[in-house]
């Protein structure tokens, strides 16, 4: 089937035929049709990762370029990828549960391993697929991992680390998005099983995914401490998965409007203590920022690296766009800011490990992402000119992907009020 | 034949994705700050000798690796692919620069000799120089048979089996162990080092050895004198017809009036 991939186009490259044979089938059997003009900045690296981290990452690379890039192209213009599939080979190469605990098949690894595959994810050619694998690793999966029981871990953790079972994350509704605190979806308590009423929104693997981290109103009271999360199995009798959203960007990716009518679920499928589902949500958040900021910085070398390449080979005027000094002093400056970037996610990630909670920085982090791709991709995508416009070149893909990290996974507005909150500027509550 | 003991010759090449840049002074090729990997017909070699051993033909398997420190890397993922332990016979990078087949032959033939091996295992040549003469060159001075360009290996009655891929198509022989192999591209298609068994592969011993523990002298055959790149293809033209492409030819001198 397809999982010949690259291999194949390799051997018919090298063709084989009776009486002729290409002499020296060598780098030219192993080179994909353009080698790449980049390499990899590895001397960036040594402050976080040592050489299992970037063996690591080699080994993810292999899985990426042949797995998965040659399927892109395909799986945007499908508007969907096969998660299970994906996953699955992920999670029998041990990736989908790097810093997760080895009863449950994890690697028990400590978060900077966990760091090096989100940042590695970033090579892969489009938004939607490491943002579909972010959900099951960092955003669904780290609550139950820390307090979850051990019977939940068994059916819903250690499948999710194997690859066998997608996972999706329902906190957002129609009526709350940055407002975690105001959703509606309830479950009242019947006997032993918990009856779940109400709606998830923008549930990314919603259409595929086996279970859903769901958090639910499970009494009365502040609404900080009345919450919980649920393993919900979404094939339970009153899920209606109602649409598959259609967006923009991130077109690979299954975005689903999901129903929830009188679903019954065990109490015991409750994630840790009943009511600190806020609280499990917000520790889960801290990951999910960093997240969003190790996978930012792949694609924003890349897009770099790339209108580089294309404005030295295009002409405007009898000379490369690239001489032109607005061209490559504004890339510089892109440039500039990702390391920039770079200094402070590794930084997080650093502090992150010590034990420290990096709520603020991890914050800060993701604006800084957010902000980054949009001007970098604006930017880059104005200098290869009518080009960047067709469907043809990655720059635009990575244009309309990459808008969405200031919006989801925690809106820009949001970080800024987290931010405020540390320097203590929100305004007080009036008398 | 139970329990063969297989030495795999691994070397730690330009990556094959990498785009190669001679040095201004032409006296090599770029190789600071590129990456690297295992020469990807050696890693054929490896995903082969460690399938043997799942099949039980195999009992045991040393990665080997001559060059700079870095070949630890190379080294380290041969173990995550399954090599049991290694060795890695440091060769500081100046000399390394003018190491050739011959050198590391005869480095892989000691080996062989004091690890008891039963098959000596490369890939049949190496991307960077293209030279297909090390297992060749093994097989001679240890006066062993070899099956090189192996697209299929099998075990049959104390023998092994080998379908090679030759200029003419493909011959099947037979050859007796111990034996020097080299594996061709469509021999096997190599596994994943997974996250898991790169965590394990740390546990494995690495030899840490110097040529001149096996006497082996690896001092400079030949010296480079210039590194250049290709000349740029030039542009070729389309022709009407075949008299047109015959007179052309004849006009170049290139075909007897």
């Amino acid at each position: 089937m397809a999982s010949a991939g690259l291999r194949t186009l390799i051997s018919r490259t090298c063709v084989f035929s009776l009486g002729r044979r290409e002499l020296s089938c060598s780098s030219k059997a192993f080179q994909k049709t353009q080698p790449i003009t980049t390499e990899p900045s590895n001397n960036n690296h040594d402050i976080l990762y040592g050489p299992d981290h970037l063996q690591m990452r080699d080994s993810l690379r292999k899985i990426i370029e042949k797995d998965i890039n040659p399927y892109v192209d395909e799986w945007e213009n499908k508007k969907a990828f096969p998660a299970h599939k994906v996953f699955k080979i992920l999670g029998d190469n041990g990736f989908l549960g790097v810093n997760k605990p080895v009863e449950y098949g994890g690697l028990g690894l400590d978060y900077s391993y966990s760091a090096a595959v989100a940042e590695e994810l970033g090579n892969i050619n489009c938004g939607a697929v490491p943002m579909a694998i972010g959900v099951q690793t960092d955003m669904a999966t780290p609550a139950l991992a820390k307090f979850g029981s051990d019977k939940l871990k068994q059916e819903f953790l250690a499948p999710s680390i194997s690859g066998d079972k997608v996972a999706c994350l329902g906190v957002s509704e129609v009526g709350s998005g940055s407002d975690v605190a105001s959703i509606k979806t309830r479950a009242a308590r019947k006997g032993d099983d918990l009856i779940i009423n109400g709606g998830k929104m923008w549930t990314t693997n919603g259409a595929q995914a086996d279970w859903m981290c769901c958090l639910v109103n499970t009494s009365e009271g502040k609404p900080h401490m009345n919450k919980s999360l649920v393993c919900l199995p979404m094939n339970s009798p009153g899920i209606t998965v109602a649409k598959k959203i259609e967006k923009i960007g991130m077109w690979s990716s299954d975005t689903a409007q999901i129903f929830f009518e009188d679903v019954r679920v065990p109490k015991s499928h409750i994630i840790g203590e009943e009511g600190q589902g806020f609280t499990y949500q917000m520790i889960q958040f801290q990951e999910e920022r960093l997240f969003a900021g190790l996978l930012a910085l792949v694609p924003l070398e890349k897009m770099i690296a790339d209108t580089i390449a294309y404005t030295r080979e295009r002409k405007v005027f009898g000379k490369p766009v690239l001489d032109n000094q607005t061209v490559h002093f504004t890339l510089a400056e892109l440039q500039t800011e990702l390391e920039l970037l770079r200094s402070a996610v590794y930084r997080a990630v650093a502090l992150y490990i010590k034990g420290q909670d990096v709520t603020n920085l991890a914050s800060m982090c993701k604006l800084k992402a957010g902000r980054l791709l949009r001007e970098g991709s604006d930017k880059c995508l104005q200098y290869w000119g009518g080009m960047g416009f067709t469907q043809d070149v990655l720059i635009s893909r990575m244009y309309r992907d990459m808008r969405l990290v200031s919006i989801g996974g925690g809106a820009d507005e949001v970080m800024l009020s987290i931010i405020c909150k540390f320097m203590d500027t929100l305004p007080k509550p009036g008398k | 034949m139970s329990g063969l003991r297989v030495i795999v010759g691994c070397k730690r090449v330009i990556d094959y994705a990498v785009k190669i840049r001679v040095k201004p002074d032409k006296t090599g090729v770029i190789t600071d700050g590129v990456k690297h990997s295992m020469n990807p017909f050696d890693e054929i070699a490896v995903e082969e000798a460690v399938r043997m051993k799942e099949k039980k033909l195999a009992s045991e398997v040393i990665a080997v690796s001559c060059g700079p420190i870095q070949c630890q890397e190379t080294l380290r993922t041969a173990m995550a692919m399954g090599a049991d332990k290694s060795i890695h016979v440091e060769v500081d990078a100046a000399t390394y620069e003018n190491l050739q087949p011959l050198h590391v032959a005869k480095i892989l033939s000691k080996v062989a000799q004091e690890e008891k091996a039963d098959i000596v295992f490369t890939g049949k040549q190496a991307i960077d120089d293209d030279c297909n003469q090390t297992g060749q060159m093994v097989a001679a001075l240890l006066d062993w048979p070899q099956a090189t360009f192996a697209s299929k290996i099998e075990k049959a009655n104390g023998e092994l089996t080998v379908t090679r891929e030759i200029d003419g198509g493909l011959e099947t022989i037979k050859v007796q162990v111990p034996a020097v192999l080299t594996a061709d591209l469509r021999l096997n298609e190599p596994r994943y080092a997974t996250l898991p068994n790169i965590m394990k592969a740390k546990k494995k011993p690495m030899a840490k050895k110097k040529p001149a523990d096996y006497g082996v002298d690896v001092g400079p055959r030949q010296s480079i004198l210039k590194v250049e790149d290709p000349p740029v293809r030039q542009a070729g033209s389309k022709l009407d017809s075949v008299e047109t492409l015959v007179t052309k030819l004849r006009d170049a001198g290139l075909v007897p009036s």
